[in-house]
């Protein structure tokens, strides 16, 4: 029986939650006050995902940095890999919101987009 | 002739923004945004993680997806606004000088003057952290505009102090990054950032967070070399013999927000002390008549959400004062003053005058501790008229509650409203 400690991250409560694992599967999730804290659990140790945010570099815009993010959320286990992946990225101005940086980043499949508009014109 | 506007807005941020927007809505055209950045949308545009707008757009927007939503509207409704632009002085005549690289200074009169300058970081200077002042001490928000914005990388080896959710948010980023964050110390028993942002920002990436940890000595003279934190007791003083030493050459510091209210004061706005921001009635309108304050220049908020909600009642009342609407329309003045004790550390606003407020008034407070399993209580004079109990409530969480103007008039001898805390 595998165990596993998460805290919550639901409400300013932060419930200590247990989960009691057998060959990978979720026998029982402990500690939590709210079915909000279950449903946060099982997901957290079946495929924990987050939405990676970062910024790439541009030219010939008003600005010289891009934020952007994953358009869908990105397997914990591969936060790093994705960031890396951004960083050789430079585009060119003109950017808007939503325009692809970056098509399938680190084999996800997962795209990054602008989450700002660049002005093209600029001495940056 | 000394150019007018029916409405000057004091920052483009978050708060100006939804004001400008709201008071145009609400009938008035002349209107102009004053802003000191090279762009619309303050402290948003460096904020490039997710996480805003659940509230108002109902899906996770990072701070500068978030800020366009109001620009683009703002740029729709051709509002004036003027960046680069520094205001200089406010009187309580409602002129304002401001100053930028093409007019030079001028001086414009407002009718009204809705103040949403924001807020910035407390600094070192606040702190008593003893040792050289060498390179490589940056507040959490100035690192995160170099990286975020500006491109450049602060450090390679960091040590945090402060837990606020600046500072988790950057212990993330900087991991990103590819730094090392090697702790982060935070004085209190408990963190004042959010649960998810501890998790998302430091669990993840296996930072350690030191409760009840402060630092006590920074090493190094040109540039940071390390620094030495240690343990405090309960009234925050350094355990001797808990000393411990990192090797560093980044520390930033995430230790509270300060309201920005240097102009507030030049026109004698009268300031709340809990908050150190001004004291406003029901319309968002502080002592002076006709200026009104909203966003985190008011109260540091949590959710720019809720910016947002509260910048457009001030854009909406600076309307009604400009258009005549606040006069004439209303019942007789009845004021009544809210009163935070028991837990609740402060209201905004401070006083509603019951004759003038819309159908419901939305109270927001801060509480001054972790309360579980207790109630808000609300009270009209002796009598308590809500208890509702809430499963936790804690200080970095903003709380309201709603005032309703008919529940009010049934009350034509109302002296005073108090909101507290009560265990049962």
């Amino acid at each position: 029986m595998e165990k596993r400690e998460l805290i919550c991250i639901g409400c300013p409560l932060g419930c200590m939650i247990t989960v009691n694992m057998q060959d990978g599967k979720v026998v029982k999730v402990t500690g939590n006050t709210c079915p909000r804290g279950e449903k946060y659990a099982l997901k957290e140790v079946t495929c924990p995902t987050r939405i990676v945010t970062s910024s790439v570099g541009v030219s010939g815009g008003d600005i010289r940095v891009l934020s952007v993010k994953a358009r869908e959320a990105v397997p914990k286990d591969k936060i790093f890999d994705c960031a890396n992946a951004l960083k050789s990225i430079k585009v060119a101005a003109p950017v808007r919101i939503g325009d692809i940086v970056l098509k399938d980043a680190a084999g996800t499949g997962i795209p990054f987009v602008a989450t700002k508009n660049v002005k093209s014109g600029g001495t940056l | 002739m000394m150019k007018s506007y029916e409405i000057v807005i004091i920052g483009g941020g978050p708060a100006g923004l939804a004001a400008a927007l709201e008071a145009k809505e609400s009938g008035v055209d002349s209107i102009l945004i004053l802003e000191r950045d090279r762009e619309l949308g303050g402290i948003l545009n460096q904020c490039i993680h997710n996480g805003f707008g659940l509230h108002t757009f109902k899906e996770e927007l990072t701070g500068p997806e978030y800020a366009y939503r109001f620009i683009e509207k703002v740029l729709e409704e051709k509002i004036e606004y003027k960046l680069n632009t520094m205001v200089m002085d406010i009187t309580q005549s409602k002129i304002v000088t401001y100053m930028n690289k093409t007019e030079g200074l001028v001086h414009i009169q407002a009718e009204s003057i809705i103040l949403a300058m924001g807020c910035r970081e407390r600094p070192r200077g606040a702190l008593n952290i003893p040792g050289f002042r060498p390179a490589g001490i940056f507040s959490a928000g100035t690192a995160q505009r170099l990286v975020n914005m500006e491109g450049y990388m602060p450090g390679r080896e960091v040590v945090i102090l402060g837990s606020g959710d600046i500072g988790l948010i950057m212990a993330r980023r900087l991991t990103l990054e590819g730094a090392h964050v090697k702790v982060v110390a935070e004085i209190m028993p408990y963190s004042g950032g959010l649960k998810r942002n501890i998790v998302q920002c430091l669990d993840d990436f296996g930072i350690p967070l030191r409760l009840s940890h402060t630092i006590v000595d920074i090493r190094g003279v040109d540039r940071v070399e390390g620094v030495t934190i240690a343990q405090v007791d309960e009234h925050m003083k350094p355990i001797p013999g808990t000393e411990e030493d990192y090797d560093c050459d980044t520390i930033l510091l995430s230790v509270g927000l300060i309201p920005e209210n240097e102009l507030s004061n030049k026109i004698n706005v009268q300031m709340n002390a809990v908050t150190s921001g001004p004291v406003v009635n029901e319309s968002l309108e502080t002592n002076i008549e006709g200026v009104f304050a909203c966003g985190n220049v008011l109260h540091v908020h949590d959710l720019v959400d809720y910016v947002s909600e509260e910048a457009a009642l001030a854009g909406k009342n600076a309307a009604k004062y400009v258009l005549g609407k606040f006069d004439g329309q209303e019942a007789p003045a009845h004021t009544v003053t809210l009163e935070a004790v028991d837990g609740v550390r402060y209201t905004v606003p401070k006083t509603v005058n019951i004759g003038r407020m819309a159908d419901t008034v939305k109270v927001r407070f801060r509480v001054g501790n972790v309360f579980k399993d207790s109630y808000v209580s609300v009270y009209y004079d002796d009598e308590r008229v809500l208890h509702r109990k809430k499963m936790i409530m804690a200080p970095g969480e903003m709380e309201d509650i709603t005032l309703d103007r008919k529940r009010l008039q049934e009350y034509p001898d109302l002296k005073k409203i108090t909101v507290k805390i009560e265990r049962e």
